[in-house]
């Protein structure tokens, strides 16, 4: 019935048609892009050289060669995956907790906890950082009681802010959210007589943890892993602020590439090595995390 | 001409047939019934009526059009959903009225026939109320209305009694059954329920796997049901498998397994040898400590095995002589310790020779 | 269900940890003094410099026009992706909200930016709105979808039933029912454009700043407890609507999750 196929484009049509086009076809842009040479003044050489000889395409694989001659470039990216690793494994330690109390709550207060965990992550993002700028820097208390208990150890004072470990720190802050949705999304879901029988059949606390929930979780610990590894990886604005010269991440490179140096061919390639394996780790999560939404 | 007609309706879901073949015509002014079990089919010939799915083969004529690529705003015909589907945001006026508001009709107009239509469903001055508020009766009620407020030719109704308790149930049977006599509009019943069928019913169509087995007054479905599933799905029968000996006019000799020798009246033409299921309703069978009535063709020894006592009827389980058991249906009328069976008494069964139908397979 | 001892602690440390820095944050917007080390006496002088910093009044101000403008074009957009996601099932439009909703925000900021660069487009206002509600859209659909999904499909059946047009069924009982879910989208598009920081680092340009931008600058260049009294009201402004917007459909708290 033409009619109804009408609707169809006039209802999903626009929307298909703007993210078409300032979604996807930038991000293809892009990939074009890491093929071409950079221009004399920045920015993106003419795709198209005019010459005596006819029109031809100015492409080269030059950044590609680049990223892959000099280590500098892959160390940061495995430094960055280590990075949104431990931050990922910590955000899961700290997550996992807070998921299964707020599942395990009488039903009534369930969305009240779940929308406590949730409101952070509606403030800005920058408040965020600040606010772990303000606790690790050189006066806080943190950063006061802790090298008080190292001058005690006759140790050296360490500096907190300004290095990986803040760096890493922020990563859980910002995050944790994105970790336990997912996971309590699913831990809500358990069927409470399953432990029961457990229990009935001579399984202790940590028994029935690790041998019936911890298992039936996994799809929600795939889900929340990648909700929370996806984004950490291409992070820059926490290294930026609080990672010194040790804390750079991949995304700092692309940064400086795009507005600094203005090599954007090189900061394209580098990009589209941060978009395969973000799809990659996606692929491999959607997978495995199936069970967890929904 | 019949109101509705359905000619080799078909619908198919990928490899399972949902409808198969079916072919019906409706009456105005019926109470018609689908009847069968869950996946037999029922539900998805109503949709298809109503507008919400089309057949694969076949054609539905309403009235004599072809209903093929009418949308359901356009037919002239009404569904109460099993769900009821009340709108929660409007009030219960609100929701009757919808079908003139929809028509464009005069808000002075649907002001009094909302009101005469409240008055019809007994739920007068309720009109300002929200569905939330209602019962689960008073909302089927406004359903009700809600569907025949612009006076459909047809109205479908799918198990909309299902969601009641059993008291209820039987309350607005009966008030449907008047509700459809009084207005005159002919009424396609979808439900599962066979004794629901039977009570509301002008016609009843059983179906069983996409097809119609058995079309009928409840009467006579009832009592002549014409195979197996029928005989089976409506009401209790006992079937017992059997071997056709001897047909003659008005007498069939069957060899019933595990009883013996039986005489029937029904069945259909066939050669001796031929096998099938007698079918015998428990009300039918008789029993009785010594003799039993004259007109019991077939009688038989046996002993109580279990019964079953449901306060105005008791069913005895009995264990005949050659082997088989059957069900006895009797009330217990009389006195307060009027003839019962104990278990494990030894008794006299029989039936008349036109209680029990030959069914071949 | 059991909920032992240790699982309560650990669970309430993790909820002190997520709030204490804002708190903290809070706190020392009230600071008497300019370094953020110590308490010292209670003051709202450093809101008052607030209002009299041009530039940051300035920022603000795009930042909510931005916002504004994101909000209406993203929720009209979002709420056909969201209709059509849910009732004719498309193959392309799914996998588009997800990639905007999943991708690490700089390869969006980074493409957009060469996007607006290759098409001749000066970066300013105009194009940090194009630019967030390309990832807005995302949210509001997946919050429609979401509402539509927890309506009964039956009562748009009935309504045509009864003779509605499906227009007619949209306007009188869909609509209506999913106003919440749309609203509740609203509001979070427009949180969402207030609060980015990455896409519209990128997509900018010199011209114009928002308040994101210019806390940025402000941590990175001085740091005052100024800063402390942007952040917390933004954190006023930006909680309360997402307060409401939870309020009018629950489905807000699940969209990460509910795909």
């Amino acid at each position: 019935m033409p009619k109804s196929a009408l609707r169809k484009w006039l209802v999903g049509g626009p929307p298909l048609a703007y993210l078409l086009f300032f979604f996807a076809a930038p991000l293809l842009i892009m990939v074009v892009a890491s093929f071409r040479s950079p221009g004399d003044f920045g920015g993106l050489a003419p795709l198209l050289l005019h010459d005596d000889s006819g029109t031809q395409l100015n492409l080269t694989t030059e950044a590609y060669e680049r990223f892959f001659s000099d280590f500098l470039y892959t160390g940061l990216f495995l430094k960055s995956f280590g990075y949104a690793a431990l931050a990922t494994l910590l955000c899961l330690a700290a997550g996992y907790p807070l998921a299964l109390l707020v599942a395990r709550s009488p039903r009534k207060y369930r969305d009240i906890l779940v929308l406590l965990v949730i409101l952070p992550f509606w403030s800005n993002f920058l408040i965020r950082v600040y606010a772990w700028m303000m606790l690790l820097g050189p006066q806080s208390f943190v950063s006061a009681a802790l090298n008080g208990l190292l001058g005690l150890a006759g140790l050296e004072p360490v500096s907190l802010l300004y290095t990986p470990t803040a760096v890493v720190v922020t990563l859980v802050y910002v995050h944790l959210p994105f970790m336990v949705l997912p996971l309590y999304a699913n831990l809500e879901k358990h069927d409470p007589a399953l432990l029961d029988a457990a229990q009935d059949l001579g399984a202790g606390a940590w028994q029935r943890f690790w041998r019936v929930t911890f298992p039936l979780s996994l799809p929600g610990v795939y889900a929340g892993a990648a909700l929370v590894f996806i984004p950490a990886v291409g992070i820059f604005a926490i290294p930026d602020l609080l990672g010194g010269t040790s804390g750079i991440m991949i995304g700092n490179v692309i940064k400086q590439q795009f507005l600094d140096t203005r090599d954007w061919p090189f900061g394209a390639a580098l990009s589209l090595m941060l978009m395969l394996s973000a799809l990659a780790l996606a692929a491999l999560a959607a997978r495995f995390g199936r069970g967890a939404l929904r | 001409m019949p109101l509705l007609e359905l000619r080799g309706v078909t619908r198919r879901f990928g490899d399972f047939v949902a409808v198969d073949n079916v072919s019906l015509q409706i009456e105005q002014g019926e109470f018609f019934t689908l009847l069968g079990p869950s996946g037999c089919g029922k539900t998805t010939l109503l949709r298809m009526i109503a507008g919400f799915d089309a057949p694969d083969g076949g054609a539905i004529l309403f009235d004599g059009h072809d209903l093929l690529g009418v949308p359901p705003e356009k037919r002239n015909l009404h569904t109460v959903f099993q769900s009821y589907a009340l709108f929660p945001h409007m009030s219960v006026a609100q929701n009757i009225a919808f079908p003139l508001r929809m028509a464009g009709a005069a808000p002075e107009a649907i002001r009094q026939r909302t009101a005469a239509a409240l008055e019809q469903v007994r739920l007068p001055g309720m009109g300002a109320r929200f569905p939330a508020e209602l019962s689960g009766g008073q909302r089927q009620r406004v359903a009700v209305a809600r569907a025949l407020i612009n006076r459909p030719r047809l109205l479908l109704l799918d198990e909309p009694l299902a969601a009641l308790d059993a008291k209820l149930r039987e309350s607005m049977q009966a008030e449907l059954i008047g509700l459809q006599r009084e207005v005159g509009v002919t009424f396609v019943y979808v439900t599962h329920d066979q004794s629901e069928a039977l009570a509301l019913s002008h016609r009843i169509a059983v179906m069983n796997r996409g097809r119609v087995e058995q079309l009928g007054a409840p009467a006579a479905i009832y009592a002549f049901p014409r195979n197996r599933f029928v005989a089976d799905f409506i009401g209790e029968c006992n079937l017992l498998p059997a071997e056709l000996r001897a047909m003659a006019a008005g007498d069939i000799r069957l060899e019933v397994r595990g009883v013996g020798e039986v005489h029937a009246t029904h069945g259909e033409q066939l050669g001796a040898g031929a096998r099938g299921v007698l079918a015998l309703r428990p009300e039918q069978v008789q029993i009785s400590s010594d003799r039993l009535p004259e007109d019991s063709r077939n009688a038989f020894g046996g002993i109580v095995e279990q019964l079953l006592y449901r306060g105005d009827v008791t069913v005895y389980t009995i264990a005949l002589a050659g082997g088989a058991r059957i069900q006895a249906l009797l009330p217990n009328a009389g006195g307060a310790r009027a003839a019962g069976f104990p278990v494990g008494a030894s008794i006299q069964v029989g039936w008349r020779a036109d209680a029990g139908h030959f069914l071949p397979d | 269900m059991r909920r032992s001892p240790w699982l309560w602690c650990a669970g309430i440390a993790a909820y002190v940890f997520l709030y204490a820095p804002l708190v903290l944050v809070v706190v020392y917007s009230f600071n008497d003094s300019r370094l953020n080390a110590q308490w010292v006496g209670f003051t709202f002088a450093w809101y008052g410099k607030l209002f009299q910093n041009e530039q940051m009044l300035l920022a603000a101000r795009n930042s909510l026009l931005i916002a504004l403008a994101v909000s209406v074009v993203s929720t009209a957009l979002g709420t056909m992706a969201g209709f059509s996601l849910h009732r004719h099932r498309p193959r392309l439009l799914p996998a588009l909200v997800l990639a905007t909703i999943a991708i690490p925000e700089i390869l969006m900021a980074v493409s957009l930016l060469i996007f607006f660069v290759l098409l001749n487009i000066t970066l300013g206002m105009v194009s940090i709105v194009l630019a967030h509600i390309t990832f807005c859209v995302g949210f509001v659909a997946l919050v429609v979808r979401a509402r539509l999904a927890g309506m009964d499909e039956s009562l748009t059946e009935a309504a045509c039933d009864l003779g509605a047009t499906p227009a007619q069924a949209f306007r009188w009982v869909t609509l209506p029912l999913i106003m919440p879910g749309i609203v509740a989208g609203a509001l979070m598009a427009f949180t969402l454009s207030l609060d980015d920081f990455v896409i519209t680092f990128f997509t900018a340009g010199v011209g114009s700043s928002t308040l994101p931008l210019q806390i940025y600058t402000m941590v990175k260049i001085a740091v005052t407890p100024e800063v402390n009294a942007i952040s917390t009201l933004l954190m006023l402004l930006t909680l309360t609507l997402i307060l409401i917007a939870t309020r009018l459909s629950p489905s807000v708290l699940r969209t990460d999750t509910s795909r």
